[in-house]
């Protein structure tokens, strides 16, 4: 198996990866933050606008970690620098 | 497929290229401006506005509303700043179900001179409110030793912002391409709804993150000149 084709299985399997574990951890987090602001909106209906405006800056700041998970998985499947190099090399010969 | 429209090149004349990002951000300044122009050209306080006039009125009054609640009385100032990041980033999110425009927000690039402006404004509008030294000693807040934690703060804050942005957009128009490939009747109809959600929601989430770092860099000021006993003067020297 030359490095070309170990580099691929490699990045595809991390790219599943990356997603795979990064996005549930994430999606438990704010899942636990909605349950608890609906929580807290069932208790005060009055405080509506300030719970959720709340709520939608902690889940951005929650979600940035998915959002990041995924940046690194699209990078190794469509920029892939590893994979460019040595395709250029192999094109070379 | 392309994962962001960077790399769609037009024109290119030594290292200056006209992207399809640009070409896509001059459509939606081009296209907010001369609506903008349209509508403001004439103007009327009667008891019947013309329909474009009522549509601004209403957007600014709720952009307005937003700012006030989040940023307190006073908060009139960031209005410009806030009401533009939020219009150009809702248009050119919102414009991404036209086939064939590619979200300028999409690429890293704009997202990243986005971030850049509110990395730069957040100082600009701290040393405003409150003086240059009495800004700088925030850096040191609770303890001199806090500094390199502050800065480094400042830094990754604005790279999230701007990756936040890129994130989502980039997933939406991917998201659309890949179940166009899969499924392509009913399905590609469905995330494309979706799309519009997150992009009105990462519009409105990239524009309160920006009004709650300039506000907080601003606030602590007037929370300690409502403290101080004499406020005149500490405007005076700081």
């Amino acid at each position: 198996m030359d490095s070309l084709e170990l580099i691929g299985m490699i990045s595809i399997i991390m790219a599943g990866a990356t997603v795979g574990i990064g996005a549930p951890i994430t999606a438990i987090g704010e899942g636990w933050a909605v349950s608890r602001a609906m929580g807290a909106l069932a208790q005060q209906p009055d405080a509506a606008p300030v719970i959720s405006r709340t709520l939608f800056i902690g889940l951005a700041m929650t979600e940035s970690s998915a959002i990041y998970c995924f940046v690194v998985s699209m990078i190794l499947i469509f920029a892939n620098p590893f994979w460019n190099h040595f395709a250029g090399l192999a094109g070379a010969q | 497929m392309t994962i962001t429209p960077d790399w769609i090149v037009y024109w290119q004349l030594g290292p200056f290229r006209i992207t399809a990002t640009l070409v896509f951000t001059w459509l939606v300044m081009a296209l907010l401006v001369l609506v903008s122009h349209a509508v403001t050209r004439r103007l009327s306080t009667g008891m019947s506005v013309p329909r474009g006039q009522l549509l601004l009125e209403i957007v600014l009054d709720g952009i307005r509303g937003q700012i006030r609640e989040v940023a307190g009385p006073g908060s009139d100032r960031y209005l410009p700043f806030i009401g533009t990041l939020f219009l150009f980033v809702a248009t050119s999110n919102v414009l991404a179900i036209v086939p064939g425009f590619r979200p300028p927000t999409g690429s890293l690039s704009t997202t990243s001179a986005l971030a850049l402006c509110v990395f730069v404004s957040v100082p600009a509008f701290g040393i405003a409110s409150r003086g240059l030294r009495a800004y700088l000693r925030t850096y040191m807040e609770p303890h001199p030793l806090m500094l390199p934690f502050n800065l480094l703060g400042d830094v990754t804050r604005t790279i999230a912002l701007s990756i936040r942005l890129f994130g989502n957009m980039m997933s939406g128009t991917m998201i659309a391409a890949t179940a166009l490939a899969i499924a392509p009747l009913f399905f590609p109809i469905i995330m494309n709804a979706l799309g519009l959600l997150i992009g009105i929601i990462q519009a409105y989430i990239f524009s309160i993150l920006a009004l709650v770092f300039i506000a907080s860099a601003s606030r602590v000021q007037e929370e300690q000149a409502a403290r101080s006993t004499n406020p005149q003067e500490e405007t005076l020297h700081g």
